[in-house]
């Protein structure tokens, strides 16, 4: 007997158990990718119902305090927006500069390959990793301290690799056409790189910019290695003064056995996700720009 | 152009060059750094705690009168949470990318693939909120008996944290398998199942298991989430109820406290952030070896 029927007969036991199975395996994959989307859903209600209640102008505009009624991420806020300043500044430069070399100017051998493996595994190197490097390097060795910058310092080193394999995938994508053109017109490698290159490429560095400083502002661990605290009665207002940032906050809210402190954390979640979701939407807009301008 | 002109251009030319070159360069410094500096504490800590003991012996005590230095409570609270998060992370992970591959519209996978980027872009200390107030009170009730904080909470949320990396580099990998495989197999009569299993997934393994293996040393080295959640008890333990402590939330809660320079406990740190380090490095390096070694290249 065949396994197969006859055109028009209708479908085999074996026919029908293959697509069932099939059936089966499809709602399965469908369900599995419910599972990331409803635990985001899930998360945000949950952080919402805890923490909107408790989220007025206030509590950004105010220290943090024993007393939880009173308390809010001024503080917090104020540093992680020093962080991500000071980050963006130390981090943008370097890392872009890696990337145009690797791609531009470096030559093909066992130099180029080695940088490019310790980029790749610099990525993979756990963030308190970092902490204990910053903490050792600019903290003790250095004299800086439990300041700003050794944070920033610390957080650039942390998303130098994401920046620089960013940057390079958006050089890789400008076409080789246009090198060519502007070598035929006489430019030198660094006018092709500076008026063509980097302008072409330049959306697609930002974003990824964007998004390493996105996970920059959401560290915690590598600043309790520096030495940032949870608690902090003022803004800092130079590179050497001490600080805290809003994840450090909520954390040592979160350490706390109180309902009000978990309240208290739940709304400071709210203030740094709406903060991130800020930085996401411009790397959001910069994208689609750049993809319309193709 | 005037020979001058020319000879600053090409001076020009050759400083930008090194300049570009040294920030390329800088990078491997930051990695001599973290070793150095991972070196020389470590190597003062050896001086006076044998390697042997520090393999061994079952207790991790460092701040008690009676000193014990034994890493195997924490390694074991670290591999405890990552082989959590593998069983929830791996085939949830790639059946969304399967999913997401062959199965869905490219609308649908235009909503769906933000919401997963946003999933990894949550910072972890919020995930050891939602541990700690969402997971692990649900816990409680189903299995009564259970520490407020345990392994199980903290494995749950590190391996939903872990699904986006899981989907989006097994995506890649899917998506990289040329379609004239697929239509072949659909031409010998294969089902979408049969295609998907049989076809797609072996010829993308190579970037599979590659993404496996970063999502699970993702999870060695998470460090807030675990903190938070599975708390600060160096325990050794198979019951991922009870508290535990990993290597990351050992390192927070050692420096948090009080750690002057120059003492046996400040270097505990760094012998076991080292200890961290290798660990986590060598599953990276394994990971790109598998996919150097074994992929499958399609023309």
């Amino acid at each position: 007997m065949s396994v197969h029927a006859p055109l028009g007969t209708g479908e085999t036991a074996f026919d029908r158990r293959r697509r069932i199975k099939g059936k089966v395996f499809a709602w399965m994959c469908g369900a599995a990718t419910l599972v990331g989307v409803a635990a985001l859903a899930i998360l945000l209600v949950d952080v919402l119902i805890d923490g909107l209640p408790r989220l007025d102008l206030a509590f950004l505009n105010s220290f943090a305090s024993r007393f939880p009624e009173r308390a809010g991420v001024k503080a917090a806020l104020a540093g992680s927006i020093w962080i991500l300043g000071l980050t963006a500044v130390i981090s943008f430069p370097i890392s872009v500069a890696a990337a145009i070399y690797l791609e531009e100017y470096a030559p093909k051998g066992w130099i180029t390959k080695a940088i490019q493996t310790n980029i790749a595994n610099l990525a993979g190197v756990p963030s308190i990793v970092y902490g204990i490097l910053g903490l050792a390097l600019f903290v003790r060795a250095l004299g800086l301290e439990r300041s700003v910058i050794s944070g920033a310092l610390t957080l650039s080193l942390l998303i130098m690799p994401v920046i620089i394999m960013a940057s390079q995938e958006a050089i890789r994508a400008v076409p080789g056409t246009i090198r060519e053109a502007a070598y035929g017109l006489g430019a030198t490698r660094w006018q092709v790189v500076r008026h063509q290159v980097l302008p072409m490429a330049m959306p697609g560095v930002l974003t990824g910019t964007i998004l390493a400083l996105s996970r920059a502002v959401g560290e915690t661990a590598p600043l309790i290695m520096v030495g940032a605290v949870g608690f902090l009665a003022f803004t800092p207002s130079g590179l050497t003064d001490q600080f805290t940032v809003l994840p450090l906050q909520i954390y040592s809210w979160i350490s706390r056995p109180q309902d009000e402190f978990r309240q208290l954390a739940a709304a400071g979640i709210i203030v740094l996700l709406a903060l991130l979701l800020t930085m996401n939407a411009v790397a959001i807009i910069l994208r689609n720009r750049a993809q319309m301008g193709r | 152009m005037s020979l001058t002109a020319k000879g600053s251009r090409t001076l020009r030319e050759g400083v930008i060059g090194a300049v570009l070159f040294a920030c390329a360069a800088a990078s491997t410094l930051v990695t001599i750094g973290v070793v150095l500096v991972l070196l020389r504490e470590t190597l003062t800590f050896f001086a006076e705690v044998s390697l042997v003991d520090f393999l061994t012996d079952t207790r991790w005590e460092p701040m008690f009168q009676d000193q014990h230095f034994g890493v195997m409570p924490l390694l074991s609270g670290s591999l405890m949470v990552a082989v959590g998060a593998g069983v929830i992370a791996l085939p949830v992970g790639l059946m969304t990318a399967i999913f997401l591959s062959e199965y869905s519209s490219s609308r649908l996978r235009r909503a769906l693939k933000p919401m997963l980027e946003v999933l990894a872009g949550i910072p972890t200390v919020v995930y050891g909120y939602f541990a700690l107030t969402f997971i692990t009170p649900i816990l409680r009730i189903v299995f009564p008996g259970t520490d407020i904080f345990n392994a199980a909470s903290a494995s749950i949320v590190v391996g939903v944290m872990i699904i986006p990396t899981v989907a989006s580099l097994s995506e890649d990998a899917l998506r990289a398998v040329p379609d004239s495989l697929r239509e072949g197999a659909y031409g010998l009569g294969a089902t979408k199942l049969e295609v998907s299993t049989t076809v797609v997934v072996p010829a993308a393994l190579s970037g599979i298991i590659a993404s496996f293996i970063l999502a699970i040393s993702r999870a060695i080295g998470e460090t807030m989430a675990v903190t938070i959640a599975a708390g600060n008890l160096a325990n050794l333990t198979l019951n991922p109820l009870e508290s535990i402590q990993t290597m990351t939330a050992y390192i927070v809660s050692a420096s948090l406290g009080d750690t002057p320079q120059g003492t046996i406990a400040y270097q505990t740190l760094f012998a076991v952030a080292m200890t961290l380090f290798l660990i986590t490095l060598a599953m990276n390096v394994l990971s790109q070896w598998v996919l150097s070694r074994f992929r499958e290249e399609y023309q």
